[in-house]
C-alpha cells in the first residue's frame, strides 16, 4: 500500500490549480512543474521495475464506495508501466513547450491540461473497472475546452463533434461497465463489485460477454479512432492547438488500446474469440484506408491523423492476432509506447513548419524548408523514418512482432497487412519530401530551428533513439503481463 | 370515542412549516421597508433551516402518524431536506427580486413555506385523500408564485397556463383515485395494496392517476406546460418548481406504485418504463433547438424526469435509493444554473437568452464555473455527482432486469450533451461582441401598462456597473462545489438515500 500512484496521478491536477490562482505569467512554469514530478517519478518507476515479478507493483487499493462496490484501486504492470512512462514525457514535453510558447489565458490552459494529464494516467493505472471508466470519461472534458478555447477557426463545432462522437462510446462502456459488475456479483455474497482482479475471477456467459465486448469495443475503436468510427478526427486535428494535440494523439488513442489488453480481453475472453475476425478485418480496414487516405490529404495534420489510424490498426491487429505465444499482443503494446514516442515531436514540428511557410500547414504550401536549416531536418527526418518503421528503430521491431504474430494465427489476414507497411513509407516520405525537399513553396522563408524549439524536440528524438537501441527492456517488462491477457483468450478457446 | 393520538415529535417537521408561513405572512404585513425586505426572508430561512433539523433529528424514527395517515420516514424526511434545500436557495435568489415586491414580500414567501408544507404532506401520505390534500397544497401556492411578476405579460401568463394545465392534472388524479377507491373499497395505501386482483376498473384508476401524477412531474406526453410555465415564470420560482415540485412528484409516485400498487408491477411496470422512454427522448430532442435558458432547462427536467422514473420502475429499494439519490443531486445542479441565470438577468439586457452567458468564462468565473460544471453534471460527467447518479439508476436497472432502461438512459444523456455542451460553448467560446440584444416588451396592459405611453429606450447589453449579488453567487458556488464534493465522496449521500430506500420495507 503505497500513495506513490496517487502522488504520480493527482500532482498535475494540483499544480494545474495552483497555476489557475498563480499569476498569469508563471502559469505555464506550474504545468510544467506538474508535469515534470511525475515524469520523475516513472523514470525511477522504469528503472525500478522488477521484470520477473508477476502481479501489480506499487499496489493502492482502498474502499471508496462500498455502496457501489467501487474500490480505488490502483496499480502497475508491465502491460501499463512503459505507456505511464510514455504519458509523463510527452506531457513534460508538451508543458516545456507551453513555457516557451505561452498560449493566450494561460492559466486556464494549464488547468485543462493539468486535468488531462491526471485523467489519462489514472485511466492507465486504474485496477477498478468504474474507476477506469471514470478516468476515461473525465479525459474528454479538458480536451473539449482545450479544442473549443484555444483551437482553430471551427474550433466551437469540432469540439462538440469530437466529445459527441466519443462519449456514444463512453457512455455505452459506462453502461455496459455496470451491466458486468451487476451480472457477475464478484463481491462477497454476490455483490456488486466493479474490481478487475474479482471480475476476471468471475467471468460471465458467452452471450453476455459478446454483447459486452460489443460496446466496450465500440468505445475503443471511436477513441482510437478505426476506420468506420473515425469521423470525427479530421475536424478535431484541424482544430486542436498543437501541443494538447501532441498529447491527444500521442497518448489518448493508446488508452484504447491497452484498454483492450486491461479489460476486454481478461473480462470477456469468449466473445473476444468470437469476434476476433470482425475485429482484424476492422484493423486491416483502417489500416488500408488510413494510409491511402494519408497518400492523398494535403493537411499535414491531417496527413498524420490518417497515419495514426493506420498505426491504430496494426496496434488492434497484433492484440487480436491470439498467436501462442502472444507475439502479436507484445508487439502492440510496443507500437503503441513507439506511436506516442513518433507521433507527439512531428506534430511539434508541425509548429515549425508552418511558421517557416508563411503560416499554412498544407505541404503544397512547403517546399524546400530543408534549405536553410539542416537540424530541423535532420531531426525531421529521423523521426519520419521511425514512423516509417525503418529497419533499425523500434517501430520496424514492433511492427515485426505484430505481423509475426497474425501469420502464426490468421496467414491470409496477415499478406494484406503488409502491405501496410510499404504504404507507410509511401506516405511518410511523401510527407518529408513534399515539406523539407522539391522547388521552394511560394511563402517559404527557410531558416534554422531555435534553441527555444530544440530543447523540446531534440529529447524526444533523444528518446526515440534511445528506444530504438533497447527495445527489449519494454519487451522483456511486458512479457508476463500481456502474455496473462492474451492467454486468457487463447487460454479460454481450448 | 377518542380523538386520534398525536405524536408532536413525529409532527415537528411539519409545525415548523406550517408556523413559519403564518410568522411570515404577518411580520411581512409590518411597514417598515427593512423588515419586509430583509427580516421576512431571514424568517423564512430560520423556518426552512429548523425544518432541516427537525428532520435530522428524526431520521431514521420511521413513524406513522395521526392514525396511519402520515409517515414520517427517512424517505419523507430525505425529501424535504430536498425540498427545503431547494426552497433556502430561492429565498436567497429572489431575495433582490423584484418579484416579491410586486407581490407583497409576506405574501411570497408565506405561499413559498406553504407550498413546501404541501410537498411534505404529499411525500408523506399513507391515503390517497392526504395524498390530494398535499398535492393541492403544493399547487395553489405555485400557482400563485408563477405569477408574481405581474408587469411581465409572461409570467401571468404562465401562472394562468399552470393553474388551467395544473387543475387539469388534479381532476385527472383525483378520478383516478376514485376509481381506485371503487375498485379496492379502500382509501389507505396498505389497504390498497391488499387487494386480490385488478380488473379493468382498477388499471383505468392506475392510468389516471399516472396522468395526473404526470402531469406534476413533467413526464411525456404530460410535459407540454413545462417549458412555457418555465420560461414565464420568475427564475428563482422556476428554479424552485424545477426541483422541489419534480422531488415533490417523484417522492410520490415511489410511494405510491412501489407501496400500494406494487403487487400490480407487472401491469403498469411495462407501461411506466414505456412512458420513462418516451420521456427521455422527448425531453432531449426538445431540448437540442432552444436559445432560452429556461426552456433548455425545463426541456432538460424532462428529460431527467424520464431517468428517474426509471428508478420509480424497477420496484426495489435499489431503484428507491437510485432515486433519490438522483433527486439530491439533480437539485444541486439545477440550482447552480438557475442561480446563475437569476445573476444574468439581473446584469445584462438578454434576459435568459443563451446569449447572455457569452464571454462569461473571460469576465465572471465565479458564474462561469458553476454553470460549467451544473451542465457538466447534468450531462453526467465523471467527477461530478451526476456521474454516479447515473450509475446508480443504471444499476438499479440492470439489477432487476430492466437493461434497457440503462440503455436509454445512456442514449438520452448522448443526446443531451448537444445542448448542455452548447450552454458551455456559449460560456467559454463565445465573445459578448456577438450577443445581439433584446427589446424589452413593456408593461403588459392587463397590468396598466400602455404601448403608447411606455416608450422606453432599450437598456444597454450589458450594463455598466453590475450589481453585488453575494448571495447569488454564493447559492451557485455552493451548489457547484457540493456537485464536485458528491462527484468524488458520495458515500455520505448514498447513505442517505439507502436508509430513504430501506424506509420502504414492502420491497425487496
Amino acid at each position: 500500500m503505497t500513495v506513490h500512484l496517487s502522488i504520480l496521478i493527482f500532482w498535475p491536477l494540483l499544480l494545474a490549480v495552483l497555476g489557475a490562482l498563480a499569476p498569469r505569467a508563471v502559469a505555464p512554469l506550474f504545468a510544467l512543474v506538474g508535469a515534470l514530478v511525475p515524469l520523475g517519478y516513472a523514470v525511477i518507476m522504469l528503472v525500478d521495475h522488477d521484470p520477473d515479478a508477476r502481479g501489480l507493483q506499487y499496489v493502492t487499493d482502498d474502499a471508496w464506495i462500498e455502496e457501489l462496490g467501487i474500490r480505488y484501486s490502483l496499480g502497475v504492470d508491465g502491460l501499463n508501466l512503459w505507456l505511464v512512462g510514455l504519458t509523463t514525457l510527452l506531457f513534460a514535453a508538451s508543458a516545456l513547450w507551453l513555457v516557451l510558447r505561452p498560449p493566450v489565458r494561460p492559466q486556464l490552459f494549464a488547468v485543462h491540461f493539468g486535468i488531462a494529464e491526471t485523467a489519462v494516467l489514472g485511466s492507465f493505472l486504474a485496477q477498478d473497472l468504474a474507476l477506469f471508466v471514470l478516468f476515461f470519461d473525465l479525459m474528454l472534458v479538458p480536451f473539449y475546452f482545450l479544442v473549443g478555447q484555444w483551437g482553430g477557426p471551427e474550433r466551437v463545432a469540432a469540439a462538440l463533434k469530437m466529445v459527441i462522437y466519443t462519449l456514444v462510446g463512453s457512455l455505452l462502456m459506462l453502461a455496459a461497465a455496470v451491466a458486468t459488475a451487476v451480472l457477475a456479483g464478484a463481491g462477497p455474497d454476490g455483490s456488486i463489485s466493479f474490481s478487475l482482479d474479482e471480475l476476471r475471477a468471475n467471468l460471465l456467459g458467452e452471450g453476455t460477454q459478446k454483447l459486452l465486448f460489443a460496446a466496450f469495443a465500440l468505445a475503443f475503436l471511436i477513441k482510437m479512432p478505426a476506420f468506420p468510427l473515425h469521423g470525427w478526427m479530421p475536424d478535431t486535428y484541424r482544430n486542436m492547438p498543437l501541443p494538447a494535440l501532441a498529447v491527444f494523439s500521442g497518448v489518448v488513442s493508446k488508452v484504447a488500446a491497452y484498454g483492450f489488453l486491461r479489460i476486454v480481453l481478461p473480462l470477456f475472453p469468449a466473445a473476444a474469440e468470437d469476434w476476433q475476425l470482425i475485429l482484424l478485418i476492422l484493423a486491416l480496414c483502417s489500416i488500408l484506408y488510413g494510409s491511402i487516405q494519408a497518400f492523398t490529404q494535403t493537411n499535414i495534420r491531417l496527413i498524420l491523423g490518417y497515419s495514426s489510424v493506420a498505426q491504430l490498426g496494426f496496434i488492434t491487429l497484433g492484440i487480436f492476432a491470439f498467436d501462442d505465444a502472444a507475439k502479436g499482443a507484445q508487439g502492440a503494446l510496443l507500437q503503441a509506447v513507439n506511436h506516442g514516442l513518433v507521433v507527439a515531436p512531428l506534430f511539434l514540428i508541425i509548429a515549425l513548419l508552418a511558421a517557416r511557410a508563411g503560416g499554412s500547414e498544407d505541404i503544397r504550401d512547403m517546399g524546400g524548408i530543408a534549405f536553410r536549416a539542416p537540424v530541423l531536418a535532420t531531426l525531421f527526418l529521423i523521426v519520419t523514418l521511425a514512423t516509417l518503421a525503418m529497419p533499425g528503430s523500434a517501430n520496424f521491431v514492433g511492427e515485426f512482432l505484430i505481423l509475426l504474430g497474425v501469420f502464426e494465427s490468421r496467414l491470409a489476414v496477415a499478406i494484406i497487412a503488409s502491405t501496410g507497411v510499404i504504404l507507410a513509407s509511401v506516405y511518410a516520405l511523401r510527407m518529408y519530401i513534399r515539406s523539407m525537399h522539391n522547388r521552394q513553396g511560394p511563402a517559404v522563408t527557410s531558416f534554422e530551428m531555435s534553441l527555444r524549439d530544440a530543447v523540446v524536440i531534440v529529447p524526444l528524438v533523444a528518446a526515440i533513439i534511445a528506444f530504438a537501441l533497447f527495445p527489449q527492456r519494454a519487451l522483456d517488462a511486458g512479457e508476463p503481463a500481456v502474455q496473462a491477457a492474451s492467454q486468457a483468450v487463447t487460454g479460454a478457446g481450448r | 370515542m377518542r380523538g386520534p393520538t398525536i405524536d408532536w415529535e413525529a409532527l415537528s417537521p411539519l409545525i415548523a412549516l406550517v408556523g413559519g408561513a403564518c410568522v411570515v405572512l404577518l411580520v411581512g404585513l409590518l411597514r417598515s421597508g427593512f423588515v419586509r425586505r430583509h427580516v421576512v426572508p431571514a424568517l423564512t430561512l430560520a423556518a426552512l433551516g429548523a425544518t432541516i433539523g427537525l428532520g435530522i433529528w428524526q431520521w431514521g424514527e420511521n413513524t406513522s402518524i395521526i392514525e396511519n395517515s402520515l409517515a414520517i420516514d427517512d424517505l419523507t424526511l430525505a425529501l424535504t431536506m430536498v425540498f427545503c434545500v431547494g426552497g433556502i436557495a430561492t429565498v436567497l435568489l429572489s431575495w433582490r427580486s423584484s418579484a416579491k415586491e410586486e407581490a407583497g414580500e409576506g405574501e411570497y414567501f408565506s405561499l413559498l413555506l406553504t407550498s413546501i408544507l404541501g410537498m411534505v404532506v404529499l411525500v408523506a401520505a399513507q391515503n390517497l385523500v392526504v395524498l390530494f390534500l398535499g398535492f393541492e397544497l403544493l399547487s395553489i401556492p405555485l400557482y400563485v408564485l408563477c405569477a408574481t411578476h405581474m408587469r411581465r405579460e409572461q409570467s401571468l401568463e404562465s401562472g394562468l397556463k399552470y393553474l388551467i394545465i395544473g387543475s387539469v392534472g388534479s381532476a385527472t388524479l383525483l378520478y383516478g383515485m376514485a376509481l381506485l377507491y371503487g375498485a379496492t373499497g379502500s382509501t389507505d395505501y396498505t389497504g390498497i395494496a391488499e387487494a386480490e386482483s385488478g380488473d379493468v376498473l382498477l388499471f383505468t384508476g392506475i392510468a389516471l392517476v399516472v396522468a395526473g401524477l404526470a402531469f406534476k412531474a413533467s413526464v411525456a406526453p404530460f410535459h407540454q406546460w413545462t417549458p412555457d410555465v418555465y420560461e414565464g415564470a420568475p427564475t428563482a420560482v422556476t428554479g424552485f418548481m424545477a426541483v422541489a415540485t419534480k422531488a415533490a412528484a417523484f417522492g410520490v409516485l415511489l410511494r405510491l406504485f412501489d407501496v400500494a400498487l406494487i403487487s400490480f408491477a407487472t401491469t403498469w411496470g411495462p407501461a411506466l418504463s414505456v412512458l420513462a422512454i418516451v420521456t427521455i427522448v422527448v425531453g432531449n430532442v426538445g431540448a437540442i433547438g432552444q436559445s432560452s435558458l429556461k426552456r433548455l432547462l425545463a426541456y432538460s427536467s424532462v428529460a431527467q424526469a424520464g431517468y428517474m422514473l426509471a428508478g420509480v420502475v424497477v420496484s426495489t429499494r435499489l431503484g428507491i435509493a437510485a432515486t433519490v439519490f438522483y433527486l439530491a443531486v439533480y437539485t444541486l445542479m439545477n440550482l447552480a444554473a438557475f442561480a446563475v441565470i437569476v445573476a444574468r438577468e439581473r446584469e445584462s439586457a438578454l434576459g435568459d437568452d443563451i446569449s447572455t452567458l457569452y464571454g462569461l468564462g473571460a469576465d465572471r468565473p465565479l458564474l462561469a464555473w458553476p454553470m460549467t460544471i451544473a451542465m457538466l453534471a447534468l450531462a453526467g460527467m465523471p467527477a461530478t455527482a451526476g456521474f454516479f447518479g447515473k450509475l446508480q439508476l443504471i444499476r438499479a436497472a440492470v439489477d432487476n432486469d430492466y437493461g434497457f432502461l440503462g440503455v436509454a438512459i445512456v442514449i438520452g444523456s448522448a443526446i443531451s450533451l448537444a445542448y448542455y455542451l452548447r450552454v458551455i460553448a456559449a460560456v467559454w467560446m463565445r465573445s459578448p461582441s456577438e450577443a445581439v440584444a433584446l427589446r424589452p416588451s413593456g408593461r403588459p396592459v392587463i397590468a396598466g401598462g400602455s404601448q403608447e405611453a411606455d416608450v422606453e429606450e432599450p437598456p444597454p447589453a450589458v450594463a455598466a456597473r453590475p450589481r453585488r449579488q453575494v448571495e447569488v453567487a454564493f447559492v451557485a458556488v455552493v451548489c457547484a462545489v457540493a456537485t464536485i464534493v458528491f462527484g468524488v465522496y458520495p458515500e455520505p449521500l448514498f447513505e442517505v438515500a439507502r436508509d430513504a430506500g430501506d424506509a420502504l420495507d414492502s420491497l425487496v
